[in-house]
């Protein structure tokens, strides 16, 4: 970011600028070297300029990562922060998530007929409600975008596609975390059997690994169906299917905290097979974003 | 439209079920524990492989068109994985009536395959709605090829996480093929080239049918029709 004019230009272009701006440098640096090459003469000192030289393409090559960075970066948090403002100001997904959420809670225990539940049945309540409240998010993150012309005027701005992907997926998580903040709490005080205290510290984990998954998924499969005609349809049934290893890894981990009698402590290995699946699919959605935000 | 590979292919389909078909019956030994029931397994794994191979292989086919926009992959890719879903349908009739015929269910939670290809085949079920959704022929491709890239990946990761979950309450019968007899493993085999024969002889007829359709309206939109 030390140069002013280059934030505005499209990053195809940019590198291209970065090149032109890089090569003033050069000349300052070049005649150094000509004229010790020309006065030490063919020998050991020769190694000076090409040192030199050596030492400024590095200067140039490690600049460029960081001017890159730097702007993707700024790019997420203008996005992000206008992702959270529209939230803010629309209130559209967060609050009607968490009452699905509350209301799913009062609905499971009429249909189980049950005060309190614990263990697996617990786990998987839990789970399948954030699941399926996630889903209402899910559905709505890319909804203003595709009716209103915000797609046209992120493609039309010079930046990096994936600061979206990277942006919304972080909003998703925020909205998560949000939900989670009332949800977990309205399913210890509706629902479950032993305090929540004592679950609390191992429940952290899989909440945030189960979140990390969601927000990965639930954002690739939000812009791949929000501009085709089912998309409240297709959210849900591409999105399920692909969470279904999320859903086994978090609600297997969880059940022994939620045991009333003898509660266990949190396995290592599904936390281990939920980190591996958010970071290939992570790293899926990195790698195939692109391509849904061609036209 | 000349179509030199189709004929040979066909042949060699109904040659190599012929053997396969002729081994399974006449060749293999009846499976002590299960009895003829067993014969099923030649029919039902083969069946399976080659349908999870057809939706990797459709995933790669999409990764093909992503990278050189040929819109030709993509009809490819679209062939492979709809194909692979009828040829599904199969995985799943033979495996709940071998379920049904060897335990006596005819769903099976504990067997983590046949759960894991439940999983894949839902999720696989939504290529066509999803595709088919969007008018755009060429956005259409492209979001086609991101969900085949997508559920391609998911397919071995679903099976990991599936067989982690699963508690083996079932013995697994002939689940590994490495155990196999020399006789049963000459017959599966036959038997996996046979089914991979007719996979690529009824996607090259429906790639066939596809590229005449799209032949024929160029050319009756040259003569003027419509």
């Amino acid at each position: 970011m030390s140069d002013p004019t280059d934030s505005g230009k499209t990053s195809p272009h940019a590198a291209m600028s970065r090149d032109v701006h890089a090569r003033p440098g050069r000349p300052v640096h070049a005649p150094v070297g000509t004229t010790n090459k020309s006065q030490a003469g063919p020998g050991g000192p020769s190694h000076a300029p090409s040192a030199m030289q050596e030492l400024d393409e590095q200067h140039v090559r490690a600049d460029r990562p960081v001017h890159a960075q730097a702007r993707t970066l700024d790019v997420v948090l203008a996005l992000l922060r206008k992702e959270l403002l529209v939230e803010l100001r629309t209130l559209e997904s967060i609050p009607g998530m968490s009452l699905f959420a509350v209301t799913t809670f009062v609905v499971f225990h009429f249909a189980l007929n049950q005060d309190t539940v614990s263990g697996q049945e617990a786990a998987g309540i839990l789970w399948v409600t954030l699941l399926f409240a996630a889903m209402l998010g899910v559905n709505r993150l890319f909804v203003a975008d595709a009716d209103q012309g915000g797609f046209d005027g992120f493609l039309l701005a010079p930046v990096d596609r994936t600061a979206l992907l990277i942006a919304k997926a972080i909003a998703l998580l925020t909205y998560l975390f949000v939900l989670e903040l009332i949800a977990v709490p309205a399913f210890a005080l509706l629902l479950l059997g032993p305090p929540l205290g004592q679950a609390l510290p191992g429940l952290l984990a899989p909440l945030a690994l189960g979140d990390l998954g969601v927000a990965a998924i639930g954002t690739l499969v939000a812009a791949m169906v929000v501009r085709t005609r089912a998309r409240d349809l297709l959210g849900p049934m591409l999105t399920l299917p692909l969470l279904v290893p999320v859903v086994i890894g978090c609600a297997r981990a969880t059940a022994p905290l939620l045991q009333t009698v003898h509660p266990g402590g949190l396995q290592l290995r599904w936390l281990g097979t939920l980190a591996l699946y958010d970071l290939v699919f992570g790293l899926i959605a990195y790698a195939v974003f692109d391509f849904l935000l061609e036209d | 439209m000349r179509l030199p590979g189709l004929r040979a292919l066909s042949i060699s389909t109904v040659a190599a079920f012929c053997v396969s078909l002729s081994l399974v019956f006449f060749y293999a030994p009846i499976e002590a524990e299960e009895g003829f029931l067993q014969k099923i397994f030649y029919l039902h794994v083969p069946l399976a492989i080659v349908t999870l191979a057809g939706f990797v292989i459709g995933g790669l086919m999409a990764i093909a068109h992503l990278r050189t926009r040929d819109q030709r992959w993509d009809m490819r890719s679209y062939v492979v994985i709809h194909m692979s879903l009828i040829f599904g349908v199969g995985v799943l009739i033979t495996g709940s009536l071998w379920a049904h015929a060897s335990w006596g269910h005819w769903w099976v939670w504990n067997e983590p395959t046949l759960v894991s290809f439940l999983i894949i085949f839902l999720l696989y079920a939504t290529y066509q709605p999803l595709r088919f959704a969007i008018e755009d022929p060429e956005r259409q491709a492209r979001y086609a090829s991101v969900f085949a890239i997508t559920a391609g990946a998911f397919v071995p990761l679903n099976f990991i996480a599936v067989r982690l979950s699963a508690s083996y309450v079932h013995p697994r019968v002939l689940g590994s093929t490495s155990n196999l007899p020399g006789s049963m493993m000459l017959t599966f085999l036959v038997s996996l080239v046979a089914m991979a024969l007719l996979f690529a002889t009824l996607c090259s007829y429906e790639l066939a049918a596809k590229r005449t359709r799209i032949l024929l309206k160029a050319r009756s939109r040259i003569l003027g029709f419509q």
